[in-house]
């Protein structure tokens, strides 16, 4: 059974500084799969390297067992790899159900289309709309994204990544920036995603990540620390010393 | 900033959409010594929607696209001059080579963006200039081209004296080029733009082609301005190198800003108002007009990003408010 996605040597290298070291990695189907490490670790520029962003320096890339390594990030969006941002990337002035909609239009493969009106393609309409209700999302569909909360464009960013109907998920720090009035929502959605999509999550936010994975990686200065499930990871020293430490300290 | 278009827009075409064709039609009649002028607003309307589908929609800022206007218009001065005086044809062949000069170019500059892309542009237009200047014996160089008849319109419509028919061609092929840019504009592939230009990086990451679509826009938008060209070639009987200048391009964009921007309808506002007022102030302060159409675009960007359809979004807003 090939793993969902699997990273074989991956390193980067911006000039001298080295982001990625080596990195040996797996996401089983249906894993619900943590990505932890101090500011500045390489996990954004690893999630990079994933969905095509960045070419890694060296090292292979495997989408369910095939080499995606050379492909861009819409040959791997087509092949069910969908990610978000640590930092917002909506279409701000676009409403928000337009925001969903642009890209269930590009999954459906109806974006090209000149003739008909948008609101024709009722297919795409409503299963925006099904998302967004989803998420909680409904009363707010017609605003623009601009006019939205923080905790609610955090969604939309969510929105957005389900709407390509995503097999692999890559979650850079969901909750990030949110009060915790409102994140408590986003683990709710979190929750109840469809258990058969593959789900790498960046997080900060030890409970959060303790509640949700069942396995996490480490990361250090670009390289796997450490691999294993929440217990092993919770009794580690070397974890307790560069990140739990000095975040609980 | 209110953009048509979208998935829960409704495209249906609405009451107040029809005002500029009654007032176009009203003009006709009402303003038959203006013809001449109309027909030039009718022709810088199209380009100006031209430039909107891409500036508007798509986020290119370009200051060459006379480069297409200039090729539609010495196309149709060249069919006209040797190969047949029927006005469509012209007006096709034109079109064709125009839509043909932006897929080619709009492969090679579409790769970039920003300052890079706007360079690219202002290169593409001064190869076309100087290309158009040497070739003298296809353009007429510096001196222009000239002294060719048409044919009446498909046998039927003799271009008069008045310009009157002239006027009609040039509302008639403004009015298609219009319900074809709307229908665009409504359509998935307009939201799409509408997606790259508000989030380029993140309409990649939805898996968006995107540069296939900003060169599919940037050719229809070529093709269209190659049409407004060919019209001020055929309305005018006569092209000359002020239809590649970049003075054009700059004057199109001031036109395009002061109506407003991404709306479709800026298009028709922004050259009427800065036409018809230049045309007044050449008359009355022949010296010093220009100072006045500058004045306003000041005016216009510092106070009213969204141009005077913006402003009076705004007004009408501010009165609904109120009651
Ligand atoms: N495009 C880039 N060019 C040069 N350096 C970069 C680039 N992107 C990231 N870096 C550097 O790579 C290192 C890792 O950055 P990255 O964003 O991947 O860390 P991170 O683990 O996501 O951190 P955080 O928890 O703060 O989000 C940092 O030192 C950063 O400055
Ligand atoms: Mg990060």
């Amino acid at each position: 059974m090939h793993a969902a996605l699997e990273t074989r040597g991956l390193c980067k290298n911006f000039g001298a500084l080295t982001v990625a070291e080596q990195i040996d990695f797996r996401l089983e189907a249906g894993a619900r799969h943590a990505l932890i490490g101090p500011n500045g670790a390489g996990k954004t520029t690893f999630i990079n390297m994933l969905s095509g962003r960045f070419a890694p320096s060296s090292g292979q890339i495997l989408l369910a067992g095939e080499d995606v390594t050379a492909l861009g990030q819409v040959a791997r969006v087509k092949r069910g790899l969908a990610r978000t941002f640590q930092i917002s990337m909506l279409f701000k002035n676009a409403t928000v159900v337009d925001n969903v909609a642009f890209a269930v239009a590009e999954r459906a493969g109806v974006a090209w289309r000149m003739l008909r009106p948008a609101r024709a393609y009722r297919e795409v309409v409503d299963e925006s709309m099904a998302l967004l209700e989803t998420l909680g999302l409904t009363q707010d569909a017609r605003l623009r994204v601009a006019e939205l909360s923080y905790g609610k464009q955090r969604l939309v960013e969510i929105a957005i990544a389900l709407g390509l109907r995503p097999r692999v998920l890559l979650l850079d720090e969901p909750a990030a920036g949110v009060p915790t009035s409102e994140s408590q929502r986003i683990l709710e959605v979190l929750d109840a995603l469809p258990e058969e999509i593959a789900i790498l999550i960046i997080e900060h936010d030890m409970d959060l990540v303790f509640r949700f994975a069942t396995r996490i990686t480490v990361l250090a200065q670009g390289k796997v620390l450490i691999a294993g499930t929440p217990a092993e990871i919770a009794a580690d020293k070397e974890v307790h010393e560069i990140y739990l430490g000095e975040r609980h300290a | 900033m209110k953009h048509a278009g979208g998935y829960i827009a409704d495209s249906r075409i609405r009451a107040i959409e029809w005002l500029p064709w009654a007032f176009a039609l009203l003009c006709y009649y009402a303003a038959p010594s203006y013809l001449s002028l109309g027909s030039y607003i009718l022709t810088m309307i199209l380009f100006a929607l031209s430039l909107d589908l891409i500036l508007g929609y798509g986020g290119i800022i370009t200051l060459g696209h006379s480069a297409y206007f200039g090729t539609g218009a010495y196309v149709a001065g060249i069919v006209a001059v040797r190969l047949t005086g029927e006005p469509l044809v012209g007006l096709l062949a034109g079109a064709l080579a125009a839509g043909v000069l932006g897929l080619v170019t709009g492969m090679i500059i579409l790769r970039t963006r920003g300052l890079a892309l706007l360079m690219l542009t202002l290169a593409i237009t001064s190869v076309c200039f100087e290309v158009a200047n040497k070739a003298t014996s296809l353009t007429g160089g510096a001196d222009g081209l000239g002294g060719f008849s048409l044919l009446p319109i498909l046998g039927l419509f003799r271009f008069d004296m008045f310009g009157k028919t002239a006027y009609l061609y040039c509302l008639a092929i403004l009015f298609a080029s219009w319900w074809l840019v709307r229908k665009l504009v409504y359509s998935p592939f307009g939201a799409s733009l509408t997606g790259v230009r508000e989030n380029n990086l993140r309409m990649h990451a939805v898996g968006a082609p995107v540069y296939q679509r900003l060169v599919a826009s940037y050719t229809i938008s070529a093709t269209l301005a190659g049409l407004a060209g060919a019209l001020l070639t055929q309305t005018t009987q006569f092209v000359g190198l002020n239809a590649l200048g970049f003075q054009l391009s700059g004057e199109l964009i001031v036109m395009l800003v002061l109506g407003g921007v991404g709306r479709i309808y800026g298009a028709f506002v922004g050259p009427l108002v800065y036409l018809v007022l230049q045309d007044y102030l050449a008359k009355r302060f022949p010296e010093y007009w220009y100072f006045g159409i500058g004045a306003m675009l000041v005016l216009v960007v510092l106070f009213a990003r969204g141009g005077i359809l913006g402003i009076i979004d705004a007004g009408i807003l501010r009165l609904r408010r109120k009651s």
